[in-house]
């Protein structure tokens, strides 16, 4: 709760000026872009709860990004079922899919964890890629639609549809801050910090992994949906694993295991990637080395560190003030023994 | 019948490359307990040095390939000291994200200065010969013994020299080593060494009947991966044993099932071993 | 008696590192294990709380046979431990590190703390009440709100005792809990022990320091090369030749 009382001041701020952002700079081109950024923060996100709160590096999630987009995709295209029916389906069926892989991955530990999790998600890339008579192959589909109306909200205006991902944005966020700040998020940084040991103080550990896992994979679905439905066309490569890498380099540029990590990293990553449009296919040039760099000297990224600044700053006033109540304390002390002795 | 002869030499020429590529791979793991995602970028390297040397400069294939061990296994040692030394005492995550790091600087690097083009190698061993009634190019020959003669003398190597011996002590047990007075740091730039090294003799040998792109590492990489858990994580034998069997389960699965799914071969193995063995095929631990 | 465990065993491939050891545990009493490096006291320690399966053997718990169950249900039951070493989390204050610790005895799930039920405030109320109870017991409730890796390594020690006891346990199991600690604060750690005996928690723990055990405890096992060469009080302990001969190396006040 305190956390997020010394943070209102930003999170106010943040939710201001992204509802404001498209008054103010009436930009077809930022808008598509902060829409994008918005939703690989959801992905993000879902990675973060798994890697950052539990200490399990999943390479699979480009992959349940992937089924995600493909399964609104197929499900809108295809069978033409309502969206919002698809989108909760699409999310439903890539956390199936999670709970299985999960329930197989999750009895691996360390190294062999993620070289897992890697195979897992080449394995649904390839399948994407192959398996034309579904998914069209490399072809890629097509005519994806935009989300149909709720009674007189459309979304078929960019900005519409802007303020549809903000929206999912903030839910993903608050789902987050109460897992986090609660019972089960204590449970799921007890695993990260020493698996062996919370088992001890009585914590089902596959169970509570296994539930990281779908959730995780539930985001990183409800990601992928949204990308299908806001691109419109989605290919193979959504699912390669450079996207897993990407998504890896803004968590932990933000700040792995940190609330606000996913959305300071991305944001400011995506933010420099358009100011180096340049650079383009070179961007890892800098990212690749910022990534090693970073892992070496600020582990705990850009948000870590300000909380690493921040902490020793109160550490210091504690000490502080613990030494003037010391003081304080001493002299009473001398006082009522001279009291006594007197 | 002679398309399984066929099917067979192909699957020892893949296994070939992979049992190499393999064995950098284990060695790494073995002594210092980094899964080394980078190291697809250094076999891509080790393939791209080679081309270069002999397109731009002429050299001969032979030369070229020996430049492009020594650079590569250079790299290799410097990658370890400029990062996966600082990070040994830290979180097991940490290093995997360091080297996914320098595969992506690697990869992106490569595509800058070679363009994302694929390319051709050419070697002065295309032509076609017979053996044994079948046909090959001189060149798969020339994997098949260039391989196996780089693996006989990494054998003599580790098993008959004082500082090969120290690898695998290291290997067996890293603290009893630096008890014993063995220098850990110089076998383990050592051993970044042999592994870049082993992975450039890979990739110059097998690009000329494949193709240079910056790409090229992410499938033999994750392969490489997939045969040292079915080998045993650190162990050297069970690298070479699981790149053959790797090399032909997919030749004949390429044959007799289908084409278009041979790659999720070693996937599809990997997680069937690890679903029921979930610390690798031959963990040490509790049994 | 508390705990009995019956032949209990365990190899590492070809190493027994226990190898059929019979002892009891007494309720409400000090008991000890002491024995060389290697001897497989934590190994012991690991079969009892559920972290390995005995390679063959049983572990009775109150009348009920443990053997076969994960350690967080051994925990439920009320058997809590701590660890040779310490893994505390060193970015979060005391308290958070403590808090998790009665989450064993909570309902709360997911939703719970999404939709912030009226369970999960309580629940979230008690966890926080039993960190501070236990942080009192433990004498640190003046470094609560700081980080855990600022404090001191005793300090540390005392935490890893309320993580335990937070689990509302009947019986404590510690690995070596005062390596590393000076005698001076050994000492505060013993009377902590006997502190914890008085609020009928039962404590075993392993030790290497001879002075202290003999002086704390009730009862005592000595294991050597995984075998249980000797057990009884520390008058019998320090009498017994096979003890002097295997362990103190003839030298009884060692
Ligand atoms: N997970 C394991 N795998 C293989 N061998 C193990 C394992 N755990 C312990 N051993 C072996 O079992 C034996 C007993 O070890 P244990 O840690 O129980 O000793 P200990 O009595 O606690 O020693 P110390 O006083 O040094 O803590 C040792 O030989 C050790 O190498
Ligand atoms: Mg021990």
């Amino acid at each position: 709760m305190g956390s997020l009382l010394k943070n209102r001041g930003w999170v106010i701020g943040a939710l201001a000026v992204a509802i404001l952002f498209p008054f103010v700079l009436p930009n077809a081109y930022f808008l598509h872009i902060l829409t994008l950024a918005f939703i690989w923060m959801i992905a993000v996100y879902g990675l973060n709860l798994l890697a950052g709160y539990t200490g399990y590096l999943s390479l699979a999630h480009a992959g349940f990004f992937a089924i995600g987009a493909y399964a609104l995709g197929l499900l809108t295209v295809k069978t033409e079922i309502n969206y919002w029916l698809a989108l909760v389906l699409a999310c439903l069926i890539t956390s199936a899919i999670g709970a299985v892989v999960g329930l197989v991955a999750l009895r691996t530990r360390e190294h062999f964890f993620a070289i897992y999790t890697l195979c897992v998600g080449y394995i649904i890339y390839l399948v994407i890629d192959k398996w034309d008579g579904l998914t069209g192959g490399v072809r890629g589909l097509i005519g994806i639609p935009v989300p149909s109306n709720i009674g007189p909200l459309s979304f078929e205006t960019p900005l519409s549809q802007y303020y549809l991902v903000l929206f999912f944005l903030i839910f993903t966020v608050l789902v987050m801050y109460r897992i986090v700040h609660s019972l089960t998020g204590r449970t799921f940084i007890a695993i990260r910090n020493s698996e062996d040991l919370a088992q001890t103080i009585g914590i089902s550990t596959m169970k509570n992994k296994l539930l990281v896992f779908v959730l995780s994979t539930f985001f990183a679905g409800l990601a992928g949906a949204l990308y299908a439905s806001f691109i419109r066309f989605i290919g193979p490569d959504i699912g390669y694993i450079t996207i897993i890498f990407d998504l890896l380099t803004y968590l932990l540029v933000g700040g792995i295991g940190t609330l606000a990590g996913p959305i300071v990293g991305t944001f400011l990553i995506v933010a420099v990637s358009q100011s180096l449009q340049f650079l383009q296919d070179y961007r890892m040039l800098i990212f690749g080395p910022l990534l090693t760099l970073l892992i070496i000297f600020y582990p705990r990224g850009i948000v870590g560190a300000y909380y690493d600044w921040r902490m020793k700053h109160t550490a210091k006033k504690v000490k502080r003030t613990r030494k003037e109540q010391r003081y304080f304390e001493s002299e009473t002390v001398d006082a009522e023994k001279k009291v006594k002795e007197g | 019948m002679d398309i399984l002869t066929q099917q067979l030499f192909n699957g020892l020429t893949i296994g070939s490359v992979y049992s190499l590529v393999a064995l950098g791979l284990t060695l790494v793991y073995g002594i210092l307990h980094i899964p080394n995602f980078a190291h697809g970028a250094l076999y891509m390297l080790g393939a791209y040095i080679t081309l270069t040397m002999m397109l731009l400069w002429g050299v001969h294939y032979w030369i070229a390939m020996a430049v492009s061990v020594l650079v590569v296994g250079l790299l290799g040692v410097l990658m370890d000291r400029l990062v996966f030394h600082p990070l040994r005492n830290a979180p097991p995550i940490h290093d995997k994200i360091a080297a996914i790091g320098i595969l992506l600087f690697l990869e992106a690097f490569a595509q800058l200065i070679w363009g994302a083009d694929y390319r051709t190698m050419e070697t002065p061993y295309g032509q076609v010969i017979d053996i044994f009634g079948m046909t090959a190019t001189t060149q798969r020959v020339l994997i098949n013994i260039g391989a196996i003669a780089v693996m006989i003398l990494l054998y003599l190597f580790l098993k008959k020299t004082y500082i090969g011996s120290t690898i695998i002590a290291m290997a067996q047990n890293r603290e009893g080593a630096h008890l014993v007075g063995i220098n850990t740091n110089k076998v383990a730039m050592l051993t970044f060494m042999i592994s870049g090294g082993l992975a450039a003799i890979a990739a110059s040998l097998s690009a000329p009947i494949n193709l240079v792109f910056p790409g090229m590492g992410h499938l033999v990489i994750l392969k490489a991966f997939v045969i040292i858990i079915l080998g045993g994580m650190g162990s050297v034998p069970g690298a070479i044993l699981g790149g053959y069997i790797l090399g032909f389960t997919e030749s004949l699965g390429a044959t007799y099932i289908s084409n278009d799914y041979k790659d999720i071969i070693a996937f599809l193995l990997l997680v069937v071993i690890l679903s029921i063995k979930p610390k690798g095929l031959f963990s040490r631990e509790d049994f | 008696m508390l705990i009995e465990t019956k032949k209990l065993t365990k190899r590492f491939g070809g190493n027994v590192a226990v190898n059929e050891v019979d002892f009891t545990i007494e309720e409400g009493k000090i008991n000890a294990i002491i024995g060389p490096n290697g001897a497989g006291k934590s190994t012991f320690f690991n079969l009892l709380s559920g972290s390995y399966t005995p390679s063959a053997g049983q572990v009775i718990y109150k009348g009920k046979d443990i053997t076969k169950l994960s350690p967080d249900r051994i925990a439920k039951l009320g058997v809590a431990r701590t660890f040779q070493t310490t893994n505390l989390f060193e970015q979060s204050t005391v308290l958070d590190n403590v808090i998790v610790g009665h989450r064993l005895r909570t309902k709360s799930n997911l939703w719970d703390a999404v939709l912030r039920t009226k369970r999960f405030a309580k629940e979230e109320k008690k966890c926080r009440e039993k960190a501070m109870e236990v942080l009192d017991f433990v004498d640190l409730t003046h470094v609560m709100n700081q980080q855990a890796g600022s404090i001191t390594q005793e300090e540390k020690k005392r935490v890893a005792f309320a993580l335990a006891l937070a689990t509302d346990p009947e019986v404590v199991f510690l690995d070596e809990p005062t390596a590393g600690i000076n005698p001076g604060e050994t000492e505060g750690l013993a009377d902590l022990m006997e502190k914890m005996v008085k609020r009928k928690i039962t404590v075993c723990l392993i030790e290497h320091k001879m002075k202290m055990i003999m002086k704390l405890a009730d009862k005592i096992m000595v294991l050597n090369y995984g075998e249980k060469i000797a057990e009884g009080t520390s008058e019998q302990i320090m009498n017994d030749p096979a003890v002097i001969e295997a362990y103190l190396g003839g030298d009884a006040s060692a």
